[in-house]
């Protein structure tokens, strides 16, 4: 359970962020997971609630993007979901891959109300 | 309404200092071993083995995580080697900043050979980079050998895993072919060792794993 420690550290890239934006309101924060990301996307919204909650950010919106593993087939270059290395691609029937993503634990944007004065970066 | 787009890791500040652990330990040639299981899977154990092998010349250190209390960092320390226990205070895992803490009084140009000892957890160490050189993950045969399966972001991450307890084997119902095959099937590349850390069985090969690691890390060093 370190779903309380990771919805902290977007809290704190978002406390980050607020000085680009004088004027503006964030609210709404994307999130990407993946399925090896180890963290689950319904404790994660649930720790981030109670972390925005009577704080300066708030209203603020959790928007998770789930990303599940996916594989390319390194035979015939297929793409498709797979969360093993031993799967078979649905193409060719090859079972040789290459790992192409779903470890993901990345911010991706904000959403910001009359954030249009953007101020540096 | 507008978007910004920020595109970054999540533990970006994690990242940041495993980045700076990890050139350090460049810098002193340090080779750093993540170990990873359940709690009572044997890391503790494994360490006890690996630590009586050494000759007292060796140049290895111990960082030990746990919640609570300094038990591990005492039965680590009895070999001689310096060992410091962390403890994280009720943090389910080791983050990179913790180590940077505990390495502070530590000269790391005395050390060749560092092993971390995580806190006993199979899915929140895995989101932590520590600057290591690779992540070990062990399982004992007490535990189901779905564990691949059921935690494969840990598995998926690490070089070695360590099927620990194998005396036990005739008296639980562990199918150990399997284990290996569900680990395989995430990782097709799997090292495997199987060791019984109180028979002592299995841990001479565990040891010549180490040094074939201990080998490829000098070799990668001296032609960098």
């Amino acid at each position: 359970m370190h779903e309380m420690g990771i919805a902290n550290a977007v809290l704190d890239a978002i406390r980050a962020e607020t000085h680009r934006f004088p004027n503006g309101h964030i609210f709404k924060v994307g999130v990407r997971i993946g399925a090896l990301a180890g963290v689950d996307p319904d404790a994660m919204s649930f720790c981030f609630e109670a972390l925005v909650r009577g704080t300066e950010l708030e209203p603020l919106v959790l928007e998770i993007e789930y990303c599940p593993c996916r594989s390319q087939c390194r035979a015939c270059g297929r793409s498709y979901a797979a969360s093993r290395e031993d799967a078979i691609c649905p193409a060719c029937g090859m079972m040789e891959s290459l790992f192409l993503g779903g470890d993901e634990l990345e911010l991706s944007y904000l959403e910001v109300e009359n954030g249009a004065r953007v101020v540096g970066t | 309404m507008e978007r910004v787009l920020l595109e970054r890791k999540v533990l970006s500040e994690n990242e940041r200092i495993a980045a700076g652990l990890r050139a350090r330990f460049a810098d002193h040639n340090i080779l750093s071993l993540n170990l990873i299981s359940s709690p009572g899977s044997g890391k503790t154990s494994l360490l006890e083995r690996t630590l009586e092998s050494f000759d007292r010349s060796e140049r290895v250190a111990v960082l030990t995580g746990d919640i609570q209390t300094e038990n591990d960092a005492k039965r680590l320390a009895r070999f001689g080697f310096p060992v410091k226990q962390i403890t994280t205070g009720g943090t389910c895992h080791l983050d990179a900043r913790m180590i940077e803490r505990a390495l502070l009084d530590w000269h790391l140009e005395e050390i060749d050979l560092l092993f971390i000892e995580n806190v006993g957890n199979l899915v929140c160490p895995a989101s932590y980079d520590l600057g290591e050189s690779a992540k070990l993950v062990v399982l004992s045969v007490t535990e189901g050998e779905d564990k691949p399966l059921k935690y494969p972001s840990i598995f998926f991450k690490s070089e070695l895993l360590i099927l620990n307890k194998i005396d036990l084997l005739p008296y639980v119902p562990f199918d150990i072919a399997a284990a290996e095959e569900n680990a395989r099937s995430l990782l097709r590349n799997m090292q495997i060792v199987r060791v019984s850390c109180q028979a002592p069985q299995g841990i001479a090969a565990w040891l010549a794993w180490l040094d074939r690691k201990r080998q490829r890390s000098r070799a990668a060093t001296s032609a960098a």
